[in-house]
């Protein structure tokens, strides 16, 4: 565990800051549990994910101009002139979406595996936190390029705050900087957009840290009792973390140099038109199934509180699931419910991305009620009258007891 | 503990082959990656497109002198007068710190071309100034005579001559 430095550099410095031995402690001997499945690869794929988006932005800063007249222009200038402009753009665009597809598979894992119970109630906060500064990161990103569907989304988002009694047209006018989205919303959308993801950095490592003082979940969902639960991070997850990344960047690639639009919007590449609104307006992929929530209800305010209220539920998450059992894995009634609340987020985006006519009106509301049923009422009840399977007593007793049948099936 | 892993005569494990195998290609790999974040802050397919000027000398009168734009960069283009060509031309070559005849720098002798940037670190010098009556960098004191080379001061270099082409007797192009 402790970290004894021989060369006598590192010595000096440790002995002055402990930062080698700090990142020794996180990166090389930090006490993992020996049973991580690859659904553990999503947080740090998710820390790679971030450092993409941060330096190909930082680069796309270099050649952007933050301006109503010259944004669009400068946008195609960084795809038509900028040495791999088009390279830098696409990265970071279909950046976004990996980064949200990995947070969100990162987030099931969480909700699958019961991450979020005591202890580590923070540490779950904390990745909430995370993915609210994600949205609102992304979506100030997407007005950036100044096309029709970054002017209207922006119109549309914006608005949400209007529905705030009394106070919300002020609200509106003062994050648009006038009386309707122009260059000063572009400017503090920029410098917002840049300086966002350096506060996502500093909760990321609220984040490990927090990790790090609790240890990591597994697919027991049991705590390590000895040595004999645990490995070394390294070099047993770094491998594991660099095959997973290696098998997650095909895909990212994939999309990157055969789809790079596949996951866009064509109308963005229309220059924005504060005059004419396109006819059928989404957000991207990511947002949908809170965008569903939001249309299901036909009132301003109750739309917008239902939508923050969807993610605020996740918040009260560790109180709300009664049960003592962490791993879906022991827990053979909500595992199904589990699989039930997926596939209503799956309907919740595929309805979000579609017009605002039935029968999608009814999907989308049912989706919706059947969002909070889950979380405010099924999770609980369950929790209370749920007979879980029998719990392993250790790790490594759950890890060797599928040994044996594993041999004899080989036998046979 | 035994290994599986057969060792060769001379020590070396097919195990040392796949490590140094696989840290190759994750450094070539990454070294491809990191090139574009690289490259793309060279010039820009657009700005070396601006790679010539044209300039229209009929207007500049004897003893007179324009300042055209190339690249981004000031051109010095001065219509000479037969004195400063004759004291361009009286210079002993071996005296000059950086040592060049007047008809090396000059296509024309009447007209002298050049990038208008003091080659110490810069700035913009002053025409009709300095010891030697050429130009006068006032950021660190060089003087550069009537051929635009560098007489005092700590410039190392000549005033650099653009390429350039005479299209007719009035037009020059730049680059």
């Amino acid at each position: 565990m402790s970290f004894e430095p021989k060369n006598p550099v590192v010595k000096w410095v440790d002995s002055r800051l402990p930062i080698i031995g700090m990142l020794h402690h996180a990166l090389n001997d930090y006490p993992t549990p020996k049973n991580l499945s690859y659904w553990w690869t999503f947080g740090s794929l998710a820390g790679v994910m971030l450092v993409v988006q941060i330096v190909t932005g930082i680069v796309l800063s270099m050649h952007y101009t933050a301006h109503v007249d010259m944004a669009f222009d400068s946008v195609e200038h960084i795809m038509r002139d900028v040495n791999y402009g088009w390279l830098m753009r696409y990265m970071h665009a279909n950046g976004a979406s990996m980064f949200f597809v990995v947070v969100y598979l990162h987030i099931f894992r969480g909700l699958y595996y019961g991450s979020y119970k005591a202890p580590r109630e923070l540490l779950w906060w904390l990745g909430l936190v995370i993915f609210l500064l994600m949205m609102a990161t992304a979506f100030m990103g997407y007005v950036l390029p100044w096309g029709q569907m970054s002017f209207w989304g922006a119109t549309v988002i914006t608005n949400l705050f209007g529905a705030i009694p009394i106070v919300g047209e002020s609200i509106v006018t003062w994050l648009w900087g006038g009386f309707s989205v122009d260059n000063p919303t572009l400017n503090r959308f920029f410098s917002l957009h840049y300086l966002l993801p350096f506060v996502i950095v500093g909760v990321v490592i609220l984040h490990i840290w927090a990790l790090h003082t609790v240890g990591s979940n597994n697919p027991t969902g049991i705590e390590i009792k000895d040595k004999q639960d645990s490995i070394p991070f390294h070099p047993y997850y770094t491998v594991k973390d660099l095959f997973g990344l290696g098998v997650f960047l095909i895909i990212f690639c994939a999309f990157l140099f055969y789809a790079p639009n596949y996951l866009g919007h064509p109308d963005n590449y229309i220059p924005a038109n504060p005059l004419v609104t396109p006819a059928h307006i989404v957000p991207e992929w990511y947002f949908l199934p809170f965008y569903a929530i939001l249309r299901a209800v036909p009132d301003k305010l109750g739309g917008v509180m239902l939508m923050f209220g969807a993610i605020a539920v996740l918040f009260a998450l560790p109180w709300l699931d009664k049960s003592r059992v962490r791993s879906a894995r022991y827990r053979p009634i909500y595992k199904q419910l589990f699989w039930i609340f997926l596939l209503d987020c799956i309907v919740l985006t595929y309805v979000g991305g579609k017009p605002a006519e039935e029968p999608f009106i009814l999907i989308g509301r049912i989706a919706t009620v059947y969002y909070f049923v889950h979380i405010l009422i099924l999770l609980p009840l369950v929790g209370l009258y749920e007979k879980h399977k029998p719990l392993p007593s250790s790790i490594s007793e759950a890890v060797l007891d599928e040994k044996p049948s594993a041999k004899e099936a080989g036998n046979a | 503990m035994t290994t599986t892993t057969p060792v060769e005569e001379d020590g070396v494990k097919r195990r040392d082959f796949l490590y140094i195998a696989t840290g190759g290609i994750g450094a070539v790999g990454t070294a491809m990656a990191i090139w574009p974040f690289v490259d793309q802050m060279n010039p820009s397919a657009d700005v070396l497109a601006l790679s010539s000027t044209e300039v229209d000398l009929g207007a500049i009168e004897v003893g007179s002198e324009i300042t055209a734009v190339w690249q981004g960069k000031p051109v010095f283009i001065r219509h000479r007068t037969a004195d400063e060509i004759k004291a361009a031309n009286s210079v002993d070559l071996e005296t000059l710190p950086d040592p060049q005849a007047d008809t090396d720098r000059a296509v024309k002798p009447e007209w002298l071309i050049m990038v208008g940037v003091c080659t110490h670190l810069g700035c913009v010098p002053l025409k009709e100034s300095g010891d030697f009556n050429g130009w006068f960098c006032p950021c660190h004191g060089s003087h550069y005579d009537t051929s635009g080379r560098i007489r005092k001061g700590p410039a190392p270099l000549n005033l650099a001559v653009p390429p350039y082409s005479f299209i007719d007797d009035k037009t020059v192009k730049i680059g």
